[in-house]
């Protein structure tokens, strides 16, 4: 392999990764306050169609960026609302959110286009690679890390930021409280529910650029089912990070990876059919679930929050 | 002012039927506003939804033949939630029942006697969903791994496998192209019953009725639900959590296998794309929206059969996407979701000043 090779295979790792890891660490601040949001593939779906739209129609990706951070608020909303105060099952609630997301998205995408017509097909404005002066020119790693769109580079920032949130801020404390044991916290006085509405919120808006980036950067345009299951492996990897920022970054470039090889094996024209080459990301998240299950010592290390799933009711404290 | 739900000493009956019936009217209230942000009239988008599904005699049928495989894998999913195994791979199950299935029409049927194609036929579909609902069963009973990623990740491969094989291997070298198998054999096609309704929908309700029996009459049953209701008694009753883990998800998974049979057998007569168009995906508003009742299975079922014909019905007449359906049935569940809380919870709205007093009751 030359450099060059190694270069676009990392290029297309980190892009791949960007979407995934948003959805990811929006997941992650979710659970770490107790609630489980299945909803991530619906966000992510609606997030990218309405981004995509917006942007389409207002010519502006901005936009459509900050309108899809806006969906993915009100549907998390809509989770933390039938979750938290409604008490719904946090498992079927999730699921709904991605039926309906899923629902949602296909109408719109037969149905935003120019005149009522569909979104397949289009060209909207996108995110644009934009190389950074200096540090691309660091060999290998510069023109694949430092040649990336803004989301990215967002992301870059972002990730030390909210590990070190997690770990080091009385706030990321608090939030920890909340999911490992919601009845500790609120005798500290964190106000448990508020807290679980406002973190499954930001994880939504998290999910939403995780959808608009897929549709103005990585894929740049609209397709049925642009997510193929990206919502899912989120989910995994929340549980392959064991709940922690930095690792899930490790796992989003894993699986960035394995998006790169399949390019890779196709553009070479592999004699493997493009079924079994697409089933990949899916054979290899349940390879990785059930690797990091394996064993009573790798489960002690898990950390999952431990009140991750369960309703917290004041009322009924004995 | 302060909301406050108060836990019933009794669950309330009358919520379970109530809850969706409004859910649905309330999900209809939903769908109009968004049919009319898309500037579309919803009662003209309604009207052609309610004649389309239920208006006449080939709608009527139509209705039926989608209820088929949505009651199968709706039972399917409501034993598997019913003792909490979050199973949400009946996509991928009613895949490789089609494929099991489609194996014997294509390559065994001549071997057998014509009579007995269809009974091997529904047996390998059963037991191929079966056993691609065992490995996530064993992977969560004996590794704890997570069975909603494994089982959803197993949608995505059935699906794969399915289009593999119709692209690949066996495709139609008659068929010019088309996508798909050879069209199966006279003895591999289930007997149409009225319309395309075909002997699937008496499987369907034999099935909804043996699993009431099973949950509501019989030793097993028992069991499962005591696992789902209150695990810790389970496990002092000595009930055998992980078995009756494997075993759920056997029968779940031959459920799942069942639809997949009936769906190439019965309407497609052939192994093409089609199969897999998200019936295991609604299964689980229908087990849910019928709180995973075996006999209200029945009804969600052909409910939400007509809702799926009714969105199709849409796209035809009036151009609106069919997803629309789609979008209602997500709306359905979120109500549902939301209505359930009646059934444990009291609802009462305390003024301010009463509050504290209210709080030390409920302690």
């Amino acid at each position: 392999m030359n450099e060059a090779m190694i270069v676009s295979l990392l290029t297309i790792t980190i892009r791949a990764g960007v979407s995934l890891l948003y959805a990811t660490l929006g997941e992650i601040f979710t659970e770490r306050s107790g609630i489980l949001n299945l909803g991530v593939e619906g966000i992510m779906m609606t997030g990218a169609a309405t981004a995509f739209a917006v942007a389409f129609h207002s010519d502006s990706a901005w936009l459509g960026l900050g309108v899809a951070m806006l969906v993915g608020a009100m549907m998390s909303f809509t989770h933390a609302f039938l979750t938290i105060t409604l008490r719904a099952d946090q498992v079927v609630t999730g699921l709904a959110l991605t039926l309906f997301g899923t629902g949602l998205a296909s109408f719109m995408g037969q149905r935003l286009g120019p005149g009522g017509e569909t979104m397949v097909g289009l060209q909207g404005p996108v995110f644009p690679r934009i190389p950074i002066p200096v540090l691309e020119d660091i060999p290998i790693l510069g023109p694949s890390m430092f040649n990336q769109d803004v989301l990215a580079y967002a992301l870059y920032l972002l990730l030390p930021l909210m590990w070190f949130y997690l770990r080091k801020t009385q706030p990321g404390l608090h939030l920890r409280a909340v999911g490992d044991n919601p009845a500790a916290a609120d005798v500290l006085g964190v106000p448990v529910k508020l807290s679980r509405y406002l973190y499954t919120i930001f994880g939504g808006c998290l999910m939403g650029v995780a959808g608009a980036h897929l549709s103005m950067a990585y894929l740049q345009g609209w397709a049925q089912n642009i997510t193929g299951g990206r919502g899912w492996i989120a989910i995994a990897l929340v549980i392959f990070a064991t709940w922690d920022p930095l690792r899930a970054a490790v796992g989003a470039l894993l699986f960035g990876g394995i998006n790169a090889l399949q390019f890779r094996l196709q553009a070479a024209g592999t004699t493997i059919p493009s079924s079994f080459l697409n089933m990949m990301p899916y054979f290899f998240t349940i390879l990785v679930l059930v690797l990091i299950t394996w064993g009573e010592a790798v489960r002690k290390r898990l950390g999952a929050p431990a009140a991750l799933g369960i309703p917290y009711i004041r009322e009924e404290k004995h | 002012m302060n909301i406050v739900l108060e836990r019933r000493l009794e669950k309330a009956r009358w919520a379970v039927v109530i809850v969706p019936i409004a859910s649905f009217l309330l999900a209809l209230v939903f769908g109009a506003v968004l049919l009319l942000a898309f500037g579309i009239n919803p009662l003209q988008a309604y009207r052609v939804m309610v004649s389309g599904s239920l208006g006449d005699q080939y709608a009527l049928t139509e209705t039926l033949v989608k209820a088929i495989p949505l009651i199968l894998t709706g039972l399917a999913v409501a034993i598997a939630f019913r003792m909490l195994f979050w199973n949400i791979g009946a996509e991928g199950q009613l895949a490789m029942g089609g494929i099991g299935a489609s194996y014997v029409a294509l390559f065994l049927s001549d071997s057998l006697p014509d009579p007995l194609t269809i009974p091997v036929m529904i047996l390998m579909g059963m037991l191929a969903g079966a056993l691609w609902a065992l490995i996530p069963a064993l992977l969560k009973a004996y590794l704890e791994v997570n069975e909603i990623l494994t089982t959803l990740m197993m949608n995505y491969i059935a699906i794969l496998l399915v289009e593999y094989l119709y692209l690949g291997p066996w495709r139609d070298p008659e068929g010019y192209g088309f996508p798909g198998s050879a069209p199966f054999p006279q003895e591999a096609l289930l007997p149409r019953l009225w319309g395309r309704v075909h002997l699937g929908i008496i499987f369907a309700v034999l099935a909804a009725f043996i699993i009431w029996l099973i949950m509501n009459r019989s030793q097993w049953g028992y069991e499962i639900r005591l696992i789902g209701e209150n695990p810790r008694a389970a496990k002092y009753a000595g009930i055998d959590a992980k078995r009756n883990m494997v075993l759920v998800m056997l029968l779940s998974g031959a459920l799942s296998g069942l639809a997949g049979m009936a769906e190439v057998s019965g309407i497609a007569r052939r192994l093409y794309q089609g199969l897999t168009v998200g019936y295991g995906f609604t299964a689980i508003i229908v087990a849910w929206m019928a709180n995973l009742n075996p006999l209200g299975v029945v009804f969600v079922g052909a409910f939400m059969g007509a809702l799926t014909v009714g969105g199709d019905q849409l796209q035809v007449a009036m151009g609106i996407p069919a997803a629309v359906s789609l979008v209602l049935q997500g709306a359905i569940l979120f109500f549902v979701l939301g209505g359930w809380v009646f059934i444990n919870y009291r609802i009462r709205i305390l003024r301010s000043g009463k509050q504290k007093q209210a709080g030390e009751l409920n302690e």
